[in-house]
């Protein structure tokens, strides 16, 4: 199986996203990771998912969330032509004796310290899901108290927009 | 020809008192049949006009051309009722909520029209539930209005609340809760339009009642907005050529033709475009009538209980033409056998049945209709420029299974009345103009069998969900919607119990259905699998209505209003059935006491590969391999 990422735009509309997750868990389809949020026009959001499947069974989703009246628009993100990005929120120990250690962990992977206290640290960092499964790997040893990762987001390479064009309206 | 009743006087009192106000002139329903042409209401208010939402509520669905809903009061909807009673939209009151469920999808499969059922919030909303589920399995129009709990009250567990968006998400083809009164037109017009367009399907709309009695202005006709709903109804004309000359080049080609080309009203096309192949044709449970089972080139039914030749000609196919149909379990057996060598065209309306069971070697999306049509210009293309290829010896191989493997059955050896030659003779004095409606079990299985359906839309049964229950109510519908033509309910005792109490409605409403009761005092198909695969242990499948005669249905009909009838050798058949046939003036109920061991032949069982078709129990049909 392979990881997928679809675009969804869908209406802005309450309970639609309810429709297009209860969709994927109906038709025995486990979400990796779901972004939602508005997008450049505020009657359209954008649903990102990221799914592991099969080529068949998704494009059999892919029809169904079709059918779903609010759906507007479904693209399948190419990892070769589009940006993806998560979000990540860490609390590391990090007491005086290992808090340098830490901040040139935090610098190498050019991500950001938004908290301080006297015993941790808490870090923000972007990147794709590697980059940042890498971050946690060297964070690990100091001790990760809480952490909280999005989504992810992901968008075309290019100037063309995703409104522009073919959508994965299959047969 | 119905008896006037304190009811429907009182119904047409209110009908004559309302024509005579200026409620301006009304379209006919949007059809299903004419899917083509989007909601487009002739009433025109435009004008506000004050009124509240329930009163909106009501004059759009007088907008919209509905003549009849089916439905029960209660707490959250009463705001409706009111304008409701003064309405020309004649609403029947049934006993159950499953039954205004059902009732509006028997109107909705005999007329094309689209089906209106109304109940209240929570319980009178979950006892939708089936009946939406059942017009979701086989996409039927029906819309749902349910009352819903004020707006400042969902969602704290108030007194008969239930999130029945919610609950009916998996099961509608959409589903709204309006979220302010001046949505209401709006929302029964995209409704109504996403209920009779593309593939069709059940669509709920949820109303808290204070939007019902908050003030509001009407204005006809609203806009749509469904920015997200374009069913594609003209088919790719590379795809059709590319049939066409799959149709022209195939030397064992078969029509299987499903529930969607009487949907799309697509059956004259489909008769054409048989004879001027000459290609055999396959209707589904859901197509009967679709083609006349008379036509020399009509093979049956296929799947778990088709004919011999329809299994067979599916199985041994090198050329499928899937019109309509969505390749249930039901017909394909095992998968992955099922069909080994043919190649497949799949036309349907849905682009998500296209490849979801099988393979679609050229898929083809758009209305039956059109397909069909496009079908028949591309294959005379074909045959002007020679293109033609005889289908002589495979016509030989399925006359030869059809004359040696004819759907039959064998008299009961212990005297008791066969229940094949009760449904064989009802078909056969009652006439092809005749709508049966079945239920769910060994009956529908004769039903589909051993009467003869000549003419479209005279065959209404719960095919995808398997719904018991289903007949009563839906036979009330289908008589609503057709007065002047004769329904008959086909019914089993099992089934008869769970919604038998709907001819109380028909008795008072003036709904002279006819049902026969075919009483085998068990569950006859789950009893037929404990013979066949459970070494006859007969775990609860007794009903006792033949040990017992608890409940004795001719006194149960006449309790219920109804003339009650009894049947019980085969020599009285006959005139039991002319005897129903000269009452129409209240609704018969005839209890057709038959054996119970009576089984339903040929059977591919469940999980099996259709090569495995059982003829009748212990004999399997030789197939000649080297004739292929």
């Amino acid at each position: 199986m392979t990881m997928h990422t679809l675009s969804v735009l869908v209406e802005n509309k309450p309970g639609v996203l309810a429709r297009v997750s209860g969709l994927f868990s109906r038709r025995g389809f486990n979400i990796d990771s779901l972004a939602v949020g508005e997008t450049e026009n505020p009657d359209v959001s954008r649903i990102t998912i990221v799914v592991n499947a099969e080529r068949s069974p998704l494009e059999q989703v892919t029809k169904q969330l079709n059918k779903l009246v609010n759906v507007l628009k479904i693209v399948e993100l190419d990892p070769q032509v589009s940006v993806a990005r998560e979000l990540l929120l860490v609390k590391v120990r990090a007491d005086r004796s290992a808090r340098a250690q830490v901040l040139e962990t935090v610098n190498l992977f050019r991500a950001r310290v938004v908290d301080v206290a006297p015993d941790t640290l808490t870090i923000e960092a972007t990147g794709t899901p590697d980059k940042l499964d890498a971050l946690l790997r060297d964070l690990e040893p100091f001790g990760i108290k809480e952490m909280v990762q999005s989504g992810l987001v992901a968008i075309g390479r290019g100037s063309r927009s995703i409104t522009a064009g073919p959508t994965l309206r299959a047969a | 020809m119905t008896r006037p009743t304190p009811e429907t006087l009182a119904h047409s009192a209110r009908r004559a008192r309302a024509a005579a106000e200026p409620a301006g002139d009304v379209d006919h329903t949007p059809t299903a049949r004419a899917a083509v042409a989007p909601t487009t209401p002739v009433a025109r208010t435009p004008e506000p006009a004050a009124l509240s939402g329930a009163g909106s509520l009501v004059r759009s669905l007088e907008a919209l051309g509905v003549d009849v809903v089916f439905g029960i009061p209660g707490g959250a909807i009463l705001p409706a009722y009111d304008p409701l009673y003064d309405s020309a939209v004649r609403h029947i009151l049934v006993r159950h909520e499953q039954g205004a469920g059902h009732a509006a999808t028997g109107y909705a499969q005999a007329t094309g029209k689209v089906g209106v059922c109304i109940a209240t919030s929570g319980p009178g909303a979950t006892n939708l539930v089936t009946p939406i589920a059942d017009a979701y399995m086989d996409s039927v129009p029906i819309v749902a209005i349910t009352g819903q709990v004020a707006r400042p009250a969902i969602g704290t567990d108030a007194f008969q609340e239930a999130d029945i968006q919610g609950i009916t998400l998996p099961i509608t083809k959409h589903n709204f809760l309006v979220q302010t009164p001046e949505e209401i037109p709006q929302i029964l017009a995209e409704a109504f339009h996403l209920a009779a367009t593309g593939r069709p399907g059940p669509v709920l709309v949820d109303i808290p009642k204070d939007v019902l009695q908050a003030q509001t202005s009407f204005t006809w006709p609203p806009t749509l907005d469904l920015p997200g709903y374009r069913p594609t109804l003209h088919p790719h004309g590379k795809q059709i050529r590319e049939a066409a000359r799959l149709m022209s080049g195939a030397r064992r080609p078969v029509l299987y033709v499903g529930g969607g080309v009487l949907k799309a009203g697509a059956t004259e096309g489909l008769r054409k475009l048989a004879e001027l192949t000459g290609i055999p044709v396959i209707t589904t449970l859901m197509a009967l009538g679709a083609f006349p089972d008379s036509h020399p080139q009509h093979l049956g039914m296929p799947g778990m209980h088709g004919t011999v030749a329809a299994v067979y000609g599916l199985q041994k196919a090198d050329l499928i033409v899937a019109l309509g149909a969505r390749f249930d379990d039901r017909v394909t057996g095992k998968l992955d056998s099922f069909a080994p060598d043919a190649t497949v065209v799949h036309a349907d309306i849905d682009p998500a049945e296209i490849g979801k069971n099988r393979h679609a070697d050229v898929p083809i999306v758009g209305d039956a209709r059109h397909v069909i049509d496009e079908l028949i210009a591309a294959v005379t293309v074909e045959r002007a420029a020679g293109r033609v290829t005889g289908h002589d010896d495979w016509w030989a191989q399925l006359d030869d299974l059809r004359n040696r493997y004819p759907l039959g059955y064998e008299e009961p050896g212990d005297g008791t009345l066969s229940p094949q030659y009760v449904i064989k003779r009802l078909g056969e004095i009652a006439g092809p103009d005749t709508i049966f409606v079945a239920g769910v079990g060994q009956h529908q299985m004769w039903a589909s069998q051993f009467i003869s359906y000549e003419k479209p839309y005279t065959w209404l049964n719960s095919g995808g969900a398997g719904t018991m229950g289903y007949a009563v109510p839906a036979a009330m519908g289908a008589k609503v919607g057709k007065p002047d033509t004769v329904v008959w309910g086909i019914d089993g005792d099992g089934c008869f119990q769970m919604t038998n109490q709907e001819l109380a409605t028909c008795a008072l409403e003036g709904i002279p259905v006819k049902i026969a009761v075919i009483n085998n005092g068990n569950l006859g198909m789950v009893r037929q699998w404990q013979t066949l695969f459970y070494g006859e242990r007969y775990s609860n499948t007794e009903l006792g209505t033949h040990k017992h005669r608890i409940p004795d249905f001719v006194k149960l009909a006449e309790a219920l209003g109804c003339v009650g009838l009894r049947c019980e050798n085969a020599a009285d058949v006959d005139k039991t059935i002319e005897a129903a046939m000269a009452i129409n003036d209240a609704p018969v109920v005839v209890d057709f006491v038959v054996g119970k061991d009576a089984m339903v032949w040929p059977m591919v069982p469940a999980g099996t590969s259709n090569d495995e078709i059982m003829f009748a129990r212990g004999v399997r049909p030789v197939f000649d391999e080297d004739d292929i």
